[in-house]
């Protein structure tokens, strides 16, 4: 379904991954690990089409992303480290806007099973601002589910979430992995899954800077 | 086919071979510069017949022209290197347009100062607000714009694609800012003494002229291959070829 | 497509409603900036109405520049340009929904704040309206042209000197048609031309700035 062919990514200068394969299938979980400043979030957003790489190509069910945008982006979620959550638009809203740069319309009593499931109930009509930080991570959580994707892209998902919080990301995903669907994710806290699973591993290589200083 | 044609461009626009194949062409550039440079600044200053209405001072066209033609031809030559390197990812493209904007920017002061020269004779004043003039200077504001985004953006890939950018924006919006400030020009300025565009020119004007905008072509070719070579040496510090070259030394 | 567009444009109009005290800030600077030439200069009727279309005009575009780091740069800051970037709707669209917006809570009233300044500046009611005209055309494509500056800049750590070091020689045409228009009404004579010539600019504006910002953006999500 997901395919990345000999994906190369240069960051200030350095080169963090190159000629980097794999694939996802329907249904499987794959953790992208390394230490910091090895390309995870560089890596994601190239997934996602928001970096360019400086080689190699993303491939969307056979197609590159680019070409198959439409497809792709309707069934791909992506969540980064920034919360995306509007201080004054109360917490409805603030998933309703983002429900809507995805075309979606969903009805409310739908949303408000959503926002009951991650522990948000009776916080619909309370702003972003009056939320704190790990609940502003639990919209996320809510959209994430509403939002149809069989793909989900999440970089560092566990971000400033409580154990319940922690537990019930990792709940999510597993339901999801039943259901068909996929996630790639990254994260430095350890997540306990009780499905299958597989892992890249970034990082293997020194940085280009050093390579090229030291050998031959 | 394609492929093949693309291998071929990608391996020619590679910064190493840039760099071997423009060490050879920079001293014909340099020298033709020189030798087309020299004797059209002879037949200019001395050959040229002196004007009727404006004495010796007109001879300053002879740099202030072409060095106006130059800040507008080099600011084509950077927006559509510019868009090569968007478009296509070349990385010698996106260089050439970072070296150019320096170079682009010092021709257009120079027909500024040049034509407020020539101006102070001809007006009484070292600034008017002649319409090319005013077309140059913004010009000269628009080559400042994209120096400035080229140098606030730390990663080398986005700041040469959003300055590349900025520069192709430019480009579209040169003939209207060119066409608003001609117009107006005319309705503040009434009808001032025809500058330099005379209706029909002396032959033995032309010619200087055009030789010395050639010259400032071949100039501009070396010091813009000069200043790609320092550009690639520079970004490409860490890669393999350059640490090669400079265990030769 | 269209849906994509209202909602993005009524959830923008929103967040500004939330904030009315911002809303104003703007417009107040406008009416400031023009405030100061009666006192700087002189506020005799002659000398107003010289300088007036020059004054009013570039007291909107300066009015326009502090207003356009609000376009992109809270989505910027809390992520939400990279949902927009992940929509799969055109990003142009999304684009042109920004701008409006941005259109809607800066230039639309400046053009209805325009009359007061018209008056403060002794204008004749014929250049009133055609001052009204000329914003009316002009506004709009400041927006869509500063669009193109924020999304280059709003990356940018103290980008605000910089944006208007970009926009700035752009907005050079849209100052000289606008504060020639209402110049040359005052003279009583027609301004047909001026206004067409911000029509057509306004049209190629619309056309290839939302383009241009769309490039611009995913250049800027690509750090």
């Amino acid at each position: 379904m997901l395919e990345i062919k000999s994906l190369e990514c240069v960051r200030d200068d350095r080169l963090l991954f190159s000629d980097l394969n794999f694939s996802l299938d329907d249904g499987e979980v794959l953790q992208i690990e390394g230490s910091n400043g090895c390309g995870k979030t560089s890596l994601l957003r190239i997934i996602c089409g928001l970096r360019l790489a400086e080689g190699g190509q993303v491939y969307w069910r056979g197609e590159t992303i680019r070409a198959n945008r439409e497809d792709y982006y309707a069934n791909m979620v992506y969540i980064g480290h920034l919360p995306c959550i509007k201080g004054d638009l109360t917490v409805l809203e603030n998933i309703r806007s983002l429900l809507d740069t995805r075309s979606l319309t969903v009805e409310d009593d739908v949303i408000e099973t959503a926002l009951s499931k991650v522990g948000l109930a009776s916080y619909e009509d309370v702003p972003g601002k009056a939320l704190s930080s790990g609940q502003r991570r639990r919209i996320l959580l809510a959209f994430i589910e509403l939002a149809g994707a069989k793909l989900w892209v999440l970089d560092e998902p566990l971000t400033a979430l409580d154990v319940q919080g922690v537990a019930l990301m990792e709940s999510m995903i597993i339901e999801h992995q039943q259901a068909g669907g996929s996630v790639i994710f990254t994260t430095h806290h350890g997540m306990q899954l009780d499905c299958e699973m597989r892992s890249v591993k970034l990082g293997g290589k020194e940085y280009m800077k050093a390579s090229t200083w030291d050998e031959e | 086919m394609f492929k093949s044609i693309w291998r071929w461009i990608q391996r020619f626009s590679s910064p190493k071979y840039f760099y071997e194949m423009s060490a050879k062409l920079i001293p014909w550039f340099a020298v033709s510069a020189l030798v087309i440079g020299v004797y059209g600044l002879y037949l200019g200053l001395f050959v040229a017949p002196t004007d009727y209405q404006q004495g010796e001072s007109y001879r300053i066209i002879f740099i202030h022209v072409p060095a106006a033609w130059m800040s507008l031809f080099i600011y084509m030559v950077m927006a559509i290197s510019a868009g090569i390197g968007i478009i296509w990812q070349i990385r010698l493209a996106d260089m050439v347009a970072a070296a150019s904007a320096p170079i682009g920017a010092s021709f257009a002061f120079l027909a500024l100062v040049t034509g407020s020269l020539w101006g102070k004779p001809m007006w009484g004043a070292y600034w008017v607000w002649d319409a090319r003039l005013t077309s140059e200077l913004i010009l000269l504001f628009l080559y400042f714009g994209y120096m400035a985004l080229q140098s606030a953006i730390d990663d080398q890939r986005s700041a040469d694609k959003a300055s590349g950018l900025l520069a192709i924006v430019g480009v579209v919006n040169i003939p209207i800012i060119h066409y608003s400030v001609e117009w107006w020009n005319t309705l503040h300025q009434g009808a001032t003494v025809a500058k330099f565009d005379k209706p029909s020119m002396h032959i033995d004007m032309l010619i200087p002229l055009l030789l010395m905008a050639v010259a400032f072509k071949l100039f501009y070719a070396a010091i813009v291959l000069i200043r790609t070579r320092n550009e690639a040496l520079y970004r490409d510090r860490n890669r393999r070829w350059v640490r090669e070259l400079i265990e030769k030394l | 497509m269209l849906k994509a567009y209202y909602h993005l444009l009524f959830r923008d109009l929103r967040l500004a409603f939330r904030n009315r005290h911002e809303l104003a800030n703007p417009l107040i600077f406008f009416v400031l900036v023009v405030t100061l030439f009666p006192l700087a200069v002189t506020p005799t009727t002659e000398a107003l109405r010289a300088m007036a279309p020059g004054v009013i005009w570039v007291s909107a575009l300066l009015a326009v520049l502090l207003s356009l780091d609000r376009l992109f740069k809270q989505d910027y800051d809390d992520g939400s340009l990279d949902q927009l970037m992940l929509s799969p709707n055109p990003l142009v669209i999304l684009v042109l929904a920004k701008v409006t917006a941005h259109w809607f809570l800066t230039g639309l009233p400046l053009v209805i704040m325009a009359p007061l300044l018209g008056m403060f500046m002794a204008l004749p009611d014929e250049a009133i309206s055609v001052l009204i005209y000329s914003l009316l055309l002009g506004t709009p494509i400041l927006s869509l042209i500063g669009a193109i500056g924020v999304s280059l800049t709003v990356s940018v750590n103290r980008g605000g000197v910089l944006l208007s070091l970009i926009v700035l020689p752009l907005y050079i045409p849209v100052l000289i048609f606008g504060a020639n228009a209402v110049d040359v009404a005052m003279n009583g004579l027609s301004v047909r031309g001026q206004l067409l010539f911000l029509g057509a600019v306004l049209a190629l504006a619309l056309s290839l700035a939302p383009l241009a910002t769309a490039v611009a953006l995913r250049i800027t999500a690509s750090r």
